[in-house]
């Protein structure tokens, strides 16, 4: 399963660490990152101060971020409930992190990678889908792709490049 | 190469370095051609032996604590560096590097592995 762009997003409802529930759908949020991510993946920590700023730029405007754990927690424990919470609790986190245990938001998606990123508009749509930026290892780009689409999205216009390839951890399936 | 019989012989052969590597993570390629980088920097000769790791179990013989794991002349990097046996737990995993300015990276700083190549020669 995945989503193309164009198609409406499926909607769930994850618990956050504090195991406060979040969806996607009826938040009336001008529109909606996901982020698939984790806690031990150098490429998901590399991007991690990025992706933040720009929930914290673009909270003003009405984007919601959503962080969403997927990682087979038995085989990976540091990607666990208990870890994530930990981390949170030591760690400035502007936006909530959601876990999957199923793993059948990540399916539903057809995220590959953390980090894994989807933008999807008040309407529900996908409009972008990828990596944050073109180099995990150069801060300066600002998860400058992501902004782009937001920015286009915001404005009412198609993003100039609505997909890119996502580059990281394959995210970790249960077997 | 009989290694061994080349330093016997006095040939400068360069260190031994052997990288660990999981297909689940795409730093490979780029450990590689830093690994070069930073042997062209010193003028050493030397040869990467790519060791592909498949399994877990392969993974917890080899202490594999993720990709890429760097040994030169049989010592893991960050122990060569005086940085301590890693913490990590072995497995299949992207390893983290923590950069000299103190930002999380899949792969190694440059100038960590160029430290590592020199003291490997002294």
């Amino acid at each position: 399963m995945s989503v193309a762009i164009g198609e409406h997003a499926p909607d769930f409802t994850l618990p956050d660490t504090d195991g406060e529930g979040w969806s996607l759908a009826g938040d009336g949020s001008e529109a909606t990152v996901l982020v698939f991510t984790c806690n031990h993946c150098p490429y998901a920590l590399a991007w991690h101060d990025r992706i933040l700023d720009a929930a914290r730029d673009y909270a003003e405007s009405d984007v919601r971020f959503l962080a969403i754990n997927a990682n087979d927690a038995e085989r990976y424990p540091r990607d666990s409930y208990e870890a994530m919470q930990g981390r949170v609790a030591r760690e400035d986190w502007p936006i909530p992190y959601l876990h999957d245990p199923t793993q059948q938001v990540a399916l539903a998606y057809g995220a590959k990678t953390t980090p894994d990123v989807f933008l999807i508009d008040a309407e529900g749509r996908l409009r972008y889908r990828g990596a944050p930026d073109s180099d995990y290892d150069d801060p300066e780009q600002r998860a400058a792709w992501l902004r782009e689409a937001l920015d286009a999205v915001l404005a009412g216009r198609e993003p100039e490049r609505p997909e890119t390839t996502p580059v990281g951890c394959s995210i970790k399936w249960k077997r | 190469m009989d290694r061994g019989l080349s330093r016997a012989q006095g040939l400068d052969i360069g260190p031994t370095i052997e990288l660990l590597w999981w297909e689940g993570c795409p730093s490979t390629e780029r450990a590689v051609t830093d690994l070069r980088g930073a042997l062209d920097d010193l003028g050493l000769p030397g040869e990467i032996a790519m060791r592909e790791i498949r399994t877990d179990e392969e993974a917890q013989a080899a202490a594999f604590a993720g990709s890429p794991t760097i040994l030169i002349d049989g010592v893991e990097l960050m122990e060569a560096l005086g940085r301590g046996a890693d913490d990590e737990p072995a497995g299949l995993n992207c390893r983290v590097y923590v950069r000299r300015d103190g930002r999380m990276s899949p792969t190694p700083d440059p100038e960590d592995l160029r430290e590592a190549l020199r003291g490997a020669r002294s």
